[in-house]
């Protein structure tokens, strides 16, 4: 399962290059003129049939969260900080992969035998323990700035699937089903993004270089819907699970062209394809918060992957909302007109 | 200009979805243009002349604003901001939708909290039945524009005012001429980060960027600091926590107004920013001021301006753009 191979290779931002292989493996076949570009974008046209004269955008990012080491302590431990957005609620006790030569560690804690306090630890007290015993072997054994994954394995749960990286490996492994089944009318200029976790970066050069009429980013989000309240009225969740791929109407980086969230609600209405709007109230940004600022503006939107515990060592997903992500952007794709982009 | 912006702040535009207001805008300016047309985030450009100086003057048309995030099983709506909405002007306020649709706001604990203001997810929408809206929807609010005595109260002065400067400032330089390339660029999306003066500066490609745009003034009980006054004139823009205006720019205005008898004021900012502090970053850099109208109760459903303000900076415009403009 190409999910599987995604979710379990490494690509902290900044060093996506075992997820970049990967991809290219699977995409060399259908794609023209694939390129790695200066930041590490890889960007590749999937020719159309030519009945439309529209350059279309398609991305979604490589890179996952993680940590950075920084130090050592003199008993052997590594000191690190976060890479992306990490909760320090949730460390404790995670085990991981040091590096390039993936050492495994667990992030230190107090058991609870000893441990009185209720407090977070910050990520500046907590240690990675990788059974060093002095500075001097933790630091023959791992470099400052090596990087820190979250060592995960992906399993399947039955309807769902449980994984690292699934943001946004999952809108990867979509956007790789797209250029690999039938041709489009518009070449699809696809790229598959470095350091979106740290601030949208490979995705605004990506786009300079692309200069799309229009973007579609594939994600994955959060999804906050548990426990499942039915009796609460109000509550209130970002995605749910299973509801179907969701589309983006505004986040902290973009308010969606709303031409675009009709137009990809209309294919949902017509094709018969699950979806849902995910909700504004709640932070976040994606790779089309810089790629819509492009230029002179790239009409743009996003369709996610609900994922809950996202930005954890296990996300869950549910294989049909992954499925229909694919399902929609093709139908909607196939139905884009420079029409649906004009104005007045 | 009374009626003209009594139409335009009553109209509906939340940011990301302006084109009710750049219709209305679009329907003045067209006559006047040598050319109009919308860049591809919805900005309305309309250029007059063809100086050899590009001039870029932005004024943006959206609005503050909400989006439906959630709607429970007995039909109330929470709802996300659009810009930067304040929870102490939501109480009774109303959101209309594109549809037609209006919802009054409501609280919860509504008695028990008569000092406290919530944050926004204190508060719902009361949607009427079968009204259609769904979540992802946008929303803006509802409130009647007054004129009294050369005075005016309503929503959205923040920024329909600077629009109805913008194309009163466009007409009169029709009819006047202008030595240089004027774009007249109405923007989207100011209110959730100057987005749209971004990418509408990089395609203008303008050499001297100047954002109209409305300032807080400092002369009400316990003010923000701010030396602005209604009354005072032309707020010309020194900084805002974005922008340090060139000192050429801000004193060419000054030079203009007092040339002309143009009432004028120093406006510093010590909280926001314009379309302008954007536009000064754009490809290698586009050299940039502004020019304010004092406007109190800012991003609230009663905005209050003067209209000798609203004169005095429509006549700045018209004076700096009407001449020829030294750089150094």
């Amino acid at each position: 399962m190409i999910l599987r191979e995604l979710s379990e290779a490494i690509g902290v931002s900044s060093a996506e290059d075992a997820v970049r292989d990967l991809i290219y493996e699977h995409i060399r076949d259908y794609v023209e003129d694939a390129r790695i570009d200066a930041l590490g974008n890889l960007i590749a046209v999937r020719r159309g049939t030519g009945a439309v004269d529209l350059r279309v955008m398609a991305a979604a990012h490589m890179d996952e969260v993680g940590m950075i080491v920084i130090g050592y302590d003199s008993d052997g431990s590594l000191r690190f900080r976060a890479v992306g957005g990490l909760d320090a609620r949730i460390l404790p006790g995670t085990r991981v992969l040091v590096g390039q030569d993936r050492i495994p560690g667990v992030i230190m804690w107090t058991p609870i035998h000893l441990n009185r306090s209720k407090d977070t630890v910050s990520i500046e007290r907590l240690r990675i323990d990788i059974g060093a015993s002095s500075r001097d072997s933790a630091q023959s054994a791992v470099e400052r700035g090596e990087l820190v994954a979250f060592d995960s394995r992906f399993v399947e749960l039955g309807p769902t699937v449980r994984g690292k990286a699934l943001d946004d490996r999952a809108g990867c492994a979509s956007l790789i089903a797209l250029v690999q089944g039938e041709r489009f009318p518009f070449d699809l200029h696809v790229a598959f993004t470095v350091q979106e976790e740290l601030g949208l970066r490979g995705a605004r050069v990506a786009a300079q270089s692309i200069e799309p009429d229009v973007a579609f980013v594939l994600e994955s989000t959060a999804c906050h819907d548990l426990p499942a309240d039915l009796d609460e009225p109000d509550q209130t969740t970002i995605t749910r699970l299973g509801a179907g791929p969701a589309i983006t109407v505004a986040d902290r980086s973009m308010v969606s062209d709303p031409r675009l969230v009709r137009h990809l609600a209309q294919t949902g209405e017509r094709e018969g394809i699950p979806f849902q709007f995910r909700s504004a109230q709640h932070a976040g940004g994606t790779d089309a918060g810089a790629i819509h600022l492009t230029r002179g503006g790239v009409p743009s939107a996003v369709v996610a992957n609900p994922c809950r515990y996202l930005h954890g060592p296990t996300s869950v997903m549910n294989l049909s909302d992954f499925e229909n992500q694919s399902r929609l952007l093709r139908a909607a794709w196939m139905a884009l007109t420079p029409a649906i982009l004009e104005r007045d | 200009m009374e009626a003209l912006i009594k139409k335009l702040a009553e109209a509906w535009g939340p940011s990301g979805y302006e084109h009710q207001v750049r219709d209305l805008i679009r329907a003045e300016v067209e006559p006047l243009a040598d050319e109009v047309w919308v860049d591809p985030l919805g900005n309305l450009i309309c250029r007059i002349g063809d100086g050899p100086l590009r001039v870029m003057v932005s004024a943006h048309m959206d609005e503050i604003g909400v989006v439906v995030s959630h709607i429970d099983r007995q039909g109330f709506a929470r709802f996300a901001n659009l810009g930067g909405v304040l929870p102490a002007t939501l109480l009774g306020a109303r959101v209309r939708f594109e549809n037609g649709a209006i919802a009054a706001v409501g609280v919860e604990n509504q008695f028990s909290k008569r000092t406290t203001v919530p944050g926004l997810d204190g508060f719902f929408l009361d949607l009427p039945d079968d009204s259609g809206v769904q979540v992802g929807d946008a929303g803006a609010f509802v409130a009647e524009t007054v004129w009294q005595n050369g005075r005016v109260i309503g929503k959205t002065l923040d920024n329909r005012l600077g629009c109805a400067v913008l194309i009163e400032t466009l007409r009169r330089l029709k009819e006047q001429g202008t030595p240089h390339t004027v774009f007249g660029v109405f923007t989207v999306q100011e209110e959730v980060g100057s987005r749209g003066a971004m990418t509408g500066a990089f395609g203008v490609e303008p050499s001297l960027g100047i954002a109209i745009d409305v300032t807080p003034t400092g002369d009400v009980p316990k003010p923000s600091p701010s030396p602005v006054k209604l009354g005072a004139g032309a707020a010309i823009k020194a900084r805002d926590t974005g922008h340090i205006v060139p000192a050429w720019i801000k004193e060419l205005m000054v030079a203009r107004a007092e040339e002309a008898n143009i009432p004028h004021q120093f406006d510093v900012m010590q909280i926001g920013t314009t379309d302008a502090a954007t536009m000064q970053l754009v490809r290698a850099g586009i050299p940039s001021g502004a020019v304010s109208i004092p406007t109190r109760n800012v991003h609230t459903r009663s905005e209050t301006a003067l209209l000798s303000d609203i004169q005095a900076t429509v006549g700045l415009l018209v004076a700096v753009l009407s001449n020829a403009i030294e750089r150094p």
